[in-house]
């Protein structure tokens, strides 16, 4: 903890970032590299559903990602209103629309996926549903952050709806599964429901690590941008 | 408690001699749920299945509309800074702000929307479901829409960008609301749908107006 506040100065975080950049940028092009080798060539289609079974080296990381950015908006408006950190609120101006790019890719490829394995682009299944409802809770995010003439505002706005967002999940996810299960029997082949085979969970994984490192590094891009951005305008301000 | 009775009828006395406000709102709740049957057509079975839902989705976009403008008239002419200095808490402000508006437009959609369930031939056991299931479920929908309202008092695009807030977080009330009417035709319990209804009420209750009252301090700064 004590490290995290050391890197709530700018200027620190900044050249923190910027030391880490090179190394996480490489990380992240080599863990690709192998991910996608791994999961694209190495390993075997699935004997039910065939080829389509690669999206889902895409579309579970970026669904995984999507939820856990949603916690970490939920913990930076947190350190934000509490300590009034000025990172936290540059990192979530950065992070919302990343986690929220994550939740549409993980709409769009279960969306492809489903064509040819449901025969149709969506169903209103629960987890679908869900994973949509938490799409416009990150649009509200980013909208609401950036609603305002004075940005501070627009932050702490955010943040406090990021908190009651991250409380009124767990209720959104329980109520959509129980109207889900009342008016549709779950008809729906799932993926988790047999064990995953080694073959394809190594993959999965390596993807997965991948794609959180591509998450830190967009991020980390991001909240450099931000800080340049909010400088530009301070020093707007004083000219 | 003084404070909060006295607020709560001073947003109800204003509103008594505006009544026009109200009634848009009412008006636009009955024009909404008319053009239903319009665009599907008038098939009874059909109006029938879809009512509760399409009553219950008319209901919380009526219930949006009014939220708009919840805080923006204290904030305008000042009223909200006086709130902030009142030896009083916020959080009790906030909520009889909340409460007025559930009185306000809460309680005459409660009284309206079996009237229009009517039209829709619901039966009348369905009728009595639904107006139990609006009476404990709208406290919910002013909390979360008075929210809404706190976090984007002065925001630009405030009232499109209220409903992109609100919407989301009203969909566990939305849900169980409509199924409540469903359970005549289901067979399930509907006292239990009721308590869901409730108990979401009750977590609304114990939340929102924290969070309400650190939006609102925030606007004042």
């Amino acid at each position: 903890m004590a490290d995290l506040h050391f890197l709530a100065n700018p200027a620190r975080f900044r050249r923190f970032s910027q030391r880490v950049l090179p190394g996480l940028t490489f990380a992240t092009v080599l863990g690709f590299a192998v991910g996608l080798y791994l999961a694209l060539l190495q390993s075997p289609p699935d004997y039910q559903q065939g080829e389509t079974v690669r999206i889902m080296f895409v579309h579970v990381p970026s669904a995984w990602l999507s939820m856990g950015g949603y916690a970490l908006l939920a913990a930076l408006g947190a350190s934000l209103l509490v300590w009034r950190h000025p990172l936290a609120a540059l990192m979530a101006r950065a992070a919302a629309p990343v986690g929220a790019c994550f939740a549409l890719v993980c709409l769009l490829t279960g969306s492809l996926w489903g064509r040819p394995m449901w025969g149709t682009y969506w169903v209103w299944d629960a987890r679908l549903t869900s994973m949509l409802l938490l799409f416009f809770l990150y649009l509200g995010h980013i909208a609401l952050s950036r609603a305002y003439d004075d940005p501070d505002r627009g932050d702490r706005a955010a943040a406090i709806l990021a908190l009651i967002g991250v409380i009124n999940l767990p209720i959104i996810k329980f109520s959509v599964d129980w109207w889900n299960t009342l008016h549709q029997p779950a008809s729906i082949m799932r993926l988790d429901a047999p064990a995953i085979h080694p073959a394809i969970l190594i993959p999965l994984l390596w993807m997965a690590a991948s794609f959180l490192l591509l998450f830190i590094l967009l991020v980390l891009v991001r909240t450099g941008t931000e800080i340049d951005r909010r400088r530009l305008e301070m020093a707007d301000h004083l000219s | 408690m003084t404070g909060f009775l006295a607020l709560l009828s001073r947003d109800l006395r204003l509103v008594w001699r505006r009544p026009g406000d109200v009634a848009v709102v009412l008006a636009f709740f009955v024009v909404a749920t008319v053009l239903f049957p319009l665009g599907i057509g008038p098939q009874a079975n059909i109006l029938a299945r879809i009512a509760a839902g399409v009553l219950w989705c008319t209901a919380l976009f009526a219930s949006m509309l009014s939220l708009d403008r919840l805080f923006a008239a204290d904030h305008e002419d000042g009223s909200l800074d006086l709130l902030l200095l009142a030896p009083w808490p916020l959080e009790l402000a906030a909520l009889a702000k909340c409460a007025a508006h559930w009185i306000v437009t809460g309680l005459p959609l409660v009284v309206l929307a079996p009237l229009l369930g009517v039209s829709f031939g619901l039966p009348p056991e369905a009728l009595i479901a639904l107006a139990a299931a609006l009476l404990v479920g709208t406290p919910t929908l002013s909390l979360i829409g008075g929210l809404a309202a706190a976090l984007t008092l002065g925001a630009r695009r405030g009232g499109a960008l209220l409903a992109l807030l609100a919407l989301p977080l009203c969909v566990p009330t939305l849900i169980f609301g409509a199924a409540a009417i469903d359970t005549l035709m289901t067979g399930e319990d509907l006292l239990a749908h009721i308590a869901i209804l409730a108990a979401l009420a009750l977590v609304a209750l114990a939340t929102t107006p924290w969070a309400m009252a650190a939006a609102l301090r925030q606007a004042g700064e």
